[in-house]
C-alpha cells in the first residue's frame, strides 16, 4: 500500500473510448497489496481490456469470494456493481446475480484457496450449470493472507520461501474446468498483459462460463527461484499454444492471417477472435486434444498458457432453462400473473 | 537504443527542466522545498550563489524556467517559480552573517569590470571572496546597469535593488562611477591582471520617418527616456502618448508614461498581437492599466502642427506568408490610421556598441559588431579581456547576465591561477537516496492538484499615481506555501537499478502518467511509439535500461513523470529508487 492517492494527472495524449472514457476512469481505488503483486497486473489488464472494449461500467457485476485475490475488485472499475461474498461462495451469488440480470457482465475474481480448496464444490458446480460469466482464479500457490502456507495448487515439489516443500499433487483447474465442461478455458501469467488483455476480452465476449487461470506470482511469500509460481519460473517455462487476438464486435477486421496455424473463431455476440497455434497438433476445439497437451507440458515442467478449449456453440444457463429475454429483475406483476385467459390457454395444452 | 548512461551529469540535469533552462542552473525545486519548509532565508542563499539578486529576479526575471516547467505539460500552467523566488527574499531574515568573508590580505591580482551592470556585479561577487582586487567602471552615478536605468520603480523598488547591490558593493570594491571610459587601450595600459566588459547593449533606435527633425524634441528613445526618468531627470510627459515597439521596453514605456501625466497612452506594433516579443505577463499588466495595444500598423510619417510634433500616420497591413514560410505584411488599402500625440517613445530594439574598444589592439568583432568570443570561457581573442551580458551576445535578460559573469569570473581565475581558461572544474553533482521507510520519501511525494495562484496587485487608482508605488504585492506566506505544493520535485529522480528488477509491471501498472514501458529494445524513433502511451516530445529523453531477464529493456519517457514516487514504493525489489540530484554550477570558488 501507499500513504498518497494515486494522482489524477494524466498523459494528455489518453486515448479516450468510444463511451469518451479514458482507461483512468475505469481504475479503483489504490491497492493495498504487497508491491509487486501478479493481481495488481491482472487488475491493470482487466482495466485495459474493459475500456478498450468500451463496455459501460454499469454493465458489469463484479463477484468475489475472500482472499487476496479477492479483495482486488476494489482496485479497478470503481463504477460498476460489486458483491464480495463469503469464503468460496461467489459462485452462488455469481449464479443468482446472473439469474436475476442476464444482461450484465459477470465478472469472478477468486484465488486458488477460494476456488481450489474452501470453494472446491461450487467451483464445480457453476462450471457444470454453465453460468454466462467470466471467472478468474488469480493462483498463486499460497495462502498469502495468512503468510505464506502451501495451497491446493501449489505444484508437488515446489517450495515456499520458509522452504516447506508441496507433498501432494496440485489441483490443476485448467483441467478440472476443461473436463468438467467450461465452454471457454485459458490459462494466462499475470506478468504478460500482451497475452493476458486479449484472453479477459474473448473470457467476456464468450457467451457461456468462460474460466481464466492466472498464474500471478506471490512476491511476498513464493517468488523463491524454487517455487513453481514465481516469475522467474513462469517466465521460463511459460509455453504460449496459442496467441489471441481479439477483435471486438462493430470493428473491422483489417488483420490478414495466413492458412494453417492460424484460426478465426467467431463468437456469439459477433466477436472474432483471431487465433495463432504455436504447435500444428494442438486443437483448441478438441477437449481431449487441449488436455492431453496441458498434461504434456505439465509432465515437463512447462506451464501452457493462451486459450486453451473454446466451444462457442455451446448453450448456458438461460438457454437451457429456456427463461425470457427479459431480465426477471424487470419482470412485473403483469409479466408474472397474466391472468385468467392465459391460464385457460396453458390448462387446455394439457387436454 | 543503449542504456542510458545517468552518469553524464546532463541526463538528470534534463529532467529538473526549470533548472535546465535555467542560464545559472538554480536548482528551482530545492529552494522551493526550503519555502515551504518556511526555510526562506535557506531558500534565499541558495538562489543568492547561484543567481545572486534573487529579490530583484523575482520581480523582473524573463523566466525561461516557466515555460520549460513540467506541471506546464500535465496541467494548464507552470508553478510560478518566479514569484516564489520573490517570497524567499520578502520574508528572509538577515543574512549578513552568511555572506562569504573577504580576505583582508589580498592575491596581489586586479580586475577591471567595465559597465556595473549584473554581469560585472556577478564577477565581482565570484572573485572578491577568493582575495581578487576589484576596480568597478560605470559611466553611471550608480551601479545596477540596466536593473536600474530599464526597470522602472514600479517594478522593481529602489530598496530592494540597493539592498542587493550592496551585499556585492559592501565587500570592498573600487567604484569609479560617473565617467565614461573611452579607452579601451589606455585601461590596457593601466595594468590590470584581467578586463571584463559589461557594458550592455546601450544604443537605443530612434525611427526617423519624415518628419523626425522638426518633431525631435519630442520623439525618445524607450531606453534613454527610462534611464532619464529611472535617474529622475524626467519627470512628465505630454497627455498623448504614443509607444512604438512590442518588447518588454515597450510595456515599461508605456506604464511609466501613464504614471508620468500620459492620459491618453497607447502601443503601435507593425506585426501582430500574437508575435509581440515582451512577455506575456508584461504585455498583461499593461493592458490591466487600461493602455490599448493597436497592431498591423505600420508607422508613416510625424506629423506636424506648428514646427511642433503633433501626430503620427500608420498604413494599415494584414499577415500573409510567402512559399518559404516568411512573414509579410502587406498594404490592406484601407485610408492611413492617423493618431494624435504630444510625445513618441520608440522602444524599436537596441544595439551593442563599442565605439570606445580600438580596433587594434587584437579584439576582433564580427560583422555584427559584437566580439568574437569563445561561448564557454567568454574570452575575447585578446588574452586578458573578457566580455559578458549584453556586450557579449547581444540583448537578452538579466539571468543571462548573470551565467555569463559566473563564467567569466572562473575563467578570470583560471587565467591567473594557472593560466589555462580551458582546463575547467567539472559542475557539482550529488545523487541520494530520499527514503525513509517503506513508503515515506525525504520529500513531499503526494501530488497536488491545485491549479496557479495568482499574485495580488495593489489598487490601481494607487499605483498609477506614483511611479514608486510597486504593483505586484507578492505572495503572502500561505499564498506561498500553497503555490509551493504546485511544484512536482522533479530533482528527485527515478532511478533504475536493472539487475534487481523481477517484471512484476508494478510500476508500469501504478504510473498515473504512463511513463513506463518493458518491451523489446529498438530504434529510439519505433521505441518511442511502442511504449504504453507515446513519447511524442523529442526533447525529453527515454531513460533505458539494459536487457532484463526476459530480454526486454525498461523505457521511461522523462516527458511526463510526477516524481511521485509510487513506481519506487510499489517496486518489491527496491529496482526503482527516488534519488534527489543536485546539480551546481562549477564557479571560481570551486576551481
Amino acid at each position: 500500500m501507499s500513504y498518497i492517492t494515486k494522482p489524477k494527472f494524466h498523459h494528455p495524449q489518453l486515448r479516450k473510448n468510444e463511451l469518451g472514457y479514458t482507461r483512468r476512469d475505469y481504475e479503483g481505488t489504490l491497492t493495498t497489496l504487497c508491491g509487486g503483486c501478479g493481481h495488481d497486473s491482472i487488475s491493470a489488464a482487466i482495466i485495459h481490456a474493459v475500456h478498450d472494449m468500451s463496455l459501460a461500467p454499469h454493465k458489469i457485476a463484479k463477484v468475489s469470494g475472500i482472499g487476496c485475490s479477492s479483495k482486488i475488485p476494489s482496485y479497478f472499475l470503481d463504477r460498476s456493481h460489486g458483491f464480495n461474498s463469503v469464503h468460496g461462495r461467489m459462485p452462488s451469488i455469481a449464479t443468482g446475480a446472473n439469474l436475476a440480470n442476464r444482461e450484465l457482465y459477470y465478472l469472478g475474481i477468486s484465488g486458488d484457496g477460494d476456488t481450489a480448496s474452501i470453494g472446491l464444490g461450487q467451483f464445480c458446480h457453476i462450471v457444470r450449470r454453465r453460468i454466462n460469466m467470466l471467472y478468474i482464479v488469480a493462483n498463486n500457490g499460497t495462502y498469502g493472507l495468512t503468510k505464506g502456507q502451501l495451497s491446493a495448487t501449489a505444484d508437488l515439489g515446489s517450495k515456499t520461501k520458509s522452504g516447506e516443500e508441496s507433498q501432494y499433487d496440485n489441483i490443476d483447474l485448467v483441467s478440472l474446468a476443461i473436463d468438467l465442461g467450461a465452454s471457454f478455458v485459458g490459462r494466462s501469467f499475470s506478468g504478460d498483459k500482451d497475452q493476458l488483455v486479449p484472453l479477459i476480452q474473448a473470457g467476456l465476449s464468450h457467451r457461456g462460463f468462460a474460466f481464466i487461470d492466472i498464474i500471478s506470482p506471490c512476491v511476498t511469500f513464493n517468488n523463491t527461484p524454487l517455487s513453481t509460481h514465481g516469475y522467474k519460473n513462469t517466465w521460463e517455462n511459460n509455453v504460449i499454444l496459442s496467441e489471441i487476438d481479439f477483435v471486438p464486435m462493430r470493428k473491422e477486421i483489417r488483420t490478414k492471417y495466413s492458412a494453417g496455424k492460424e484460426k478465426e473463431i467467431t463468437l456469439h455476440d459477433g466477436s472474432v477472435i483471431h487465433l495463432h497455434k504455436t504447435s500444428a497438433s494442438y486443437d483448441p476445439h478438441d477437449r481431449e486434444n487441449a488436455l492431453h497437451h496441458v498434461n504434456e507440458y505439465k509432465k515437463q515442467g512447462k506451464i501452457a498458457t493462451g486459450l486453451l478449449y473454446i466451444n462457442q456453440e455451446q448453450s448456458d444457463l438461460h438457454e437451457l432453462a429456456d427463461t425470457v429475454d427479459k431480465p426477471f429483475n424487470r419482470l412485473n406483476e403483469h409479466d408474472l400473473c397474466p391472468g385468467g385467459e392465459v391460464l385457460q390457454d396453458i390448462n387446455e395444452t394439457f387436454m | 537504443m543503449k542504456p542510458t548512461d545517468i552518469s553524464n551529469p546532463d541526463y538528470f540535469h534534463k529532467v529538473v527542466d526549470c533548472q535546465w533552462a535555467c542560464p545559472a542552473h538554480t536548482p528551482v525545486p530545492e529552494y522551493i522545498r526550503l519555502i515551504s519548509e518556511k526555510r526562506y532565508t535557506d531558500a534565499y542563499m541558495i538562489n543568492w550563489e547561484s543567481n545572486v539578486f534573487p529579490g530583484i529576479l523575482g520581480r523582473t526575471c524573463d523566466r525561461p524556467c516557466e515555460p520549460a516547467c513540467r506541471r506546464g505539460r500535465v496541467e494548464e500552467q507552470p508553478v510560478a517559480i518566479c514569484r516564489l523566488k520573490r517570497v524567499a527574499a520578502d520574508y528572509k531574515s538577515d543574512i549578513s552573517a552568511r555572506l562569504p568573508q573577504i580576505p583582508k590580505r589580498k592575491n596581489g591580482k586586479h580586475i577591471a569590470l567595465v559597465g556595473a551592470g549584473p554581469a560585472s556585479l556577478t564577477v565581482a561577487r565570484d572573485l572578491l571572496p577568493l582575495g581578487y582586487e576589484i576596480t568597478l567602471f560605470d559611466r553611471d552615478a550608480a551601479a545596477g546597469g540596466a536593473m536600474r536605468t530599464q526597470i522602472p520603480r514600479f517594478r522593481l523598488p529602489v530598496e530592494v535593488l540597493e539592498e542587493e547591490l550592496n551585499y556585492i558593493l559592501d565587500m570592498g570594491i573600487n567604484c569609479r562611477f560617473g565617467s565614461e571610459i573611452t579607452s579601451m587601450k589606455s585601461l590596457l595600459a593601466e595594468d590590470f591582471d584581467a578586463i571584463f566588459v559589461g557594458t550592455g547593449a546601450p544604443l537605443g533606435k530612434a525611427l526617423n520617418l519624415p518628419g523626425f527633425e522638426e518633431a525631435a524634441s519630442n520623439i525618445h528613445t524607450g531606453i534613454e527616456w527610462l534611464a532619464n526618468v529611472a535617474f529622475e531627470h524626467i519627470d512628465s510627459i505630454g497627455e498623448t502618448v504614443i509607444v512604438l515597439g512590442g518588447g518588454n521596453t515597450a510595456m515599461d514605456c508605456c506604464r511609466s508614461s501613464k504614471r508620468l501625466g500620459g492620459k491618453d497612452v497607447k502601443v503601435v506594433v507593425r506585426s501582430g498581437f500574437d508575435e509581440m516579443k515582451a512577455s506575456p505577463w508584461e504585455i498583461e499588466d499593461a493592458m490591466n492599466e487600461d493602455i490599448p495595444i493597436l497592431n498591423f500598423c505600420v508607422p508613416k510619417r510625424y506629423l506636424l502642427k506648428d514646427g511642433k510634433l503633433c501626430g503620427m500616420e500608420f498604413e494599415k497591413v494584414r499577415r500573409e506568408y510567402d512559399e518559404n514560410g516568411r512573414r509579410l505584411l502587406i498594404p490592406t488599402g484601407e485610408d492611413p490610421l492617423i493618431l494624435p500625440c504630444d510625445d513618441v517613445l520608440c522602444a524599436i530594439g537596441q544595439d551593442n556598441a563599442f565605439p570606445w574598444i580600438e580596433r587594434n589592439l587584437g579584439i576582433e568583432f564580427d560583422r555584427w559588431e559584437l566580439p568574437v568570443l569563445d561561448k564557454t570561457t567568454f574570452r575575447s581573442t585578446h588574452e586578458k579581456v573578457f566580455f559578458g551580458g549584453d556586450a557579449a551576445l547581444g540583448p537578452d535578460n538579466i539571468i543571462t547576465a548573470v551565467a555569463h559573469g559566473h563564467a567569466a569570473a572562473l575563467s578570470i581565475h583560471l587565467l591567473c591561477e594557472s593560466g589555462d581558461v580551458n582546463d575547467r572544474p567539472a559542475d557539482l553533482t550529488t545523487l541520494e537516496s530520499q527514503k525513509m521507510g517503506i513508503h515515506q520519501w525525504s520529500y513531499d511525494n503526494d501530488i497536488n492538484h491545485d491549479v496557479r495562484y495568482i499574485v495580488p496587485h495593489a489598487a490601481k487608482e494607487k499605483t498609477l499615481n506614483d511611479i514608486n508605488v510597486e504593483v505586484e504585492l507578492g505572495f503572502d506566506e500561505d499564498l506561498g506555501y500553497a503555490e509551493t505544493q504546485r511544484c512536482l520535485n522533479c530533482d528527485v529522480q527515478t532511478v533504475f537499478t536493472a539487475p534487481a528488477c523481477i517484471e512484476c509491471d508494478a510500476c508500469v501498472d501504478i504510473c498515473p502518467t504512463d511513463c513506463i514501458s518493458f518491451t523489446s529494445n529498438g530504434e529510439e524513433r519505433d521505441l518511442r511509439q511502442r511504449l504504453l502511451a507515446p513519447a511524442e516530445n523529442l526533447e525529453q529523453e527515454l531513460y533505458v535500461s539494459d536487457n532484463l531477464g526476459t530480454g526486454r529493456i525498461m523505457a521511461k519517457n522523462e516527458d511526463l513523470c510526477l516524481h511521485c514516487g509510487l513506481c519506487s514504493e510499489r517496486c518489491p525489489t527496491s529496482a526503482w529508487d527516488m534519488q534527489k540530484y543536485l546539480f551546481n554550477t562549477a564557479k571560481a570558488v570551486n576551481a
